[in-house]
C-alpha cells in the first residue's frame, strides 16, 4: 500500500519535471510544477503511513493512552499541510508573473524571451 | 534533439535514484521517537484531540507564523504585480449580465460555504481540518461569487483589515504566551479543559480561527487581484 503511494508520488515528480523541462509555454510549465509538487506531497504522506493504524485524531474509540501504539506518524501530515499552502502561494505568484510577462511581451513562449540566455 | 536527450538522461538518472529509494524502503513497525513523543504527550501538553493541529499550532507554532508570513508576502506580491496590469483603454465590451439562476444560487450558497469554513476552523483541534483548510473554503465563497459574476469587485479595505487584524491578534496571543505561560505561542494561557470539547485545548481554537480568517482573506485578495486583470 505504502509502496503504491510512493511509486505514484515519484512518478508524478518525474512527469512534472519532464513537463517543466520540455514545454516551452509558461502556463504548461506552471501546471507541470504543480504536478511535481503534488508528487512530493504524496511521497511525504506515504512515508508517514504505518500499516493498520488510525489517523492521529483522538476520540472515544482511540484514547490517549493507546495513541502511541495505534496512530500513524502525525509529523509528515503537518509538514505536507504547510507544503500545500506554500504551493498555492508559489503557483499564484507564478501565474501573476506569467500574466505580467504576457502583457509586456505578448508571448508566453520562453524560447522567445532571450534576455537572460547565454 | 540534444536538448530532449539531455532531459531524458536527467530524468533517467533521477528515476534511478527514486527507484533505489523505493525498493530500499522498509516501512516502520512503530513510531519513531519524535512521533512517539507527539503521540504520547500531546494530550498532557496541549489538550488537543487532533495531534496534527497540536503540532502545527503549538509545537511548531513559530513555523506556522512563518508560513502565514510567506503566504502574506505572496498575496502582497500578486497584488503588486497585477495592480497596474489591466490594459488601459481598449475596446470596452459590455459584460454579459449573470442570469437569474446564477445570481440567486450564488446568493443562497455563499453564506452556507462561509458557515462550513468557519465550522472547519473552529473545530480544528477536534476533527480533521483547521485554519488553512477552513480559510481555503472561505476563499472558495469568493471564487463562487467571481465565477457567477466575473465583474464583481470586492472591498480591498475590508480584506486588508481582516487580514492585518487577525495577523496582529495571532502575534499578540503568541506574546501573551511568553508572559503568562511557558513561551511564545504557548497555548496554556487559557485552561486546557476536557479533551474533545469545543472550548478545550487552551488558545488553540482561538489561534487556528485567526489563522483561518487570515488565510481566507489572503486567498480572497489573490483571487480578487487575479479577477481585476479581466478587461471590463
Amino acid at each position: 500500500m505504502t509502496e503504491i503511494a510512493l511509486a505514484t508520488g515519484f512518478l508524478l515528480i518525474l512527469i512534472g519535471l519532464y513537463g517543466a523541462l520540455t514545454n516551452r509555454n509558461l502556463l504548461r510549465m506552471i501546471v507541470a510544477f504543480s504536478v511535481a509538487n503534488t508528487g512530493v506531497n504524496l511521497v511525504l504522506v506515504g512515508v508517514g503511513y504505518l500499516r493498520g493504524r488510525a489517523a492521529p485524531i483522538l476520540d472515544a474509540t482511540l484514547p490517549a493512552a493507546e495513541a502511541p501504539a495505534r496512530i500513524i506518524d502525525p509529523l509528515p501530515q503537518a509538514l505536507v499541510l504547510t507544503a500545500i499552502v506554500i504551493g498555492v502561494g508559489t503557483t499564484a505568484l507564478m501565474l501573476a508573473y506569467a500574466y505580467r510577462l504576457y502583457l509586456t511581451r505578448g508571448t508566453l513562449d520562453i524560447s522567445r524571451l532571450r534576455e537572460l540566455k547565454w | 534533439m540534444i536538448r530532449r536527450a539531455t532531459v531524458l538522461l536527467l530524468l533517467l538518472g533521477l528515476g534511478g535514484v527514486f527507484s533505489a529509494l523505493l525498493f530500499g524502503y522498509t516501512p516502520d513497525d512503530e513510531l519513531n521517537r519524535t512521533a512517539a513523543y507527539y503521540a504520547g504527550q500531546t494530550v498532557r501538553d496541549t489538550g488537543a484531540a487532533n495531534i496534527v493541529t497540536a503540532i502545527i499550532v503549538t509545537y511548531r507554532g513559530l513555523d506556522t507564523l512563518g508560513e502565514v508570513t510567506v503566504l502574506f508576502l505572496s498575496a502582497a506580491i500578486v497584488g503588486l504585480v497585477l495592480a497596474h496590469g489591466a490594459r488601459a483603454g481598449g475596446a470596452r465590451r459590455r459584460p454579459i449580465p449573470p442570469g437569474e439562476l446564477l445570481e440567486t444560487g450564488s446568493r443562497l450558497l455563499t453564506p452556507l460555504i462561509l458557515l462550513l469554513g468557519v465550522h472547519i476552523f473552529v473545530n480544528g483541534h477536534l476533527t480533521p481540518g483547521g485554519g488553512f483548510q477552513g480559510g481555503a473554503i472561505l476563499a472558495s465563497a469568493t471564487l463562487l461569487l467571481l465565477l457567477a459574476n466575473p465583474m464583481r469587485r470586492f472591498s480591498h479595505r475590508l480584506i486588508r483589515l481582516l487580514e492585518s487584524l487577525s495577523g496582529l491578534l495571532f502575534v499578540l496571543i503568541g506574546l501573551l504566551g511568553l508572559l503568562l505561560a511557558g513561551g511564545f505561542l504557548d497555548n496554556r494561557i487559557l485552561p486546557l479543559g476536557t479533551l474533545g470539547e469545543l472550548t478545550s485545548a487552551g488558545a488553540i481554537p482561538l489561534i487556528y480561527s485567526l489563522i483561518g480568517l487570515k488565510v481566507g482573506a489572503e486567498f480572497s485578495s489573490m483571487l480578487a487581484a487575479l479577477a481585476e486583470t479581466q478587461e471590463p
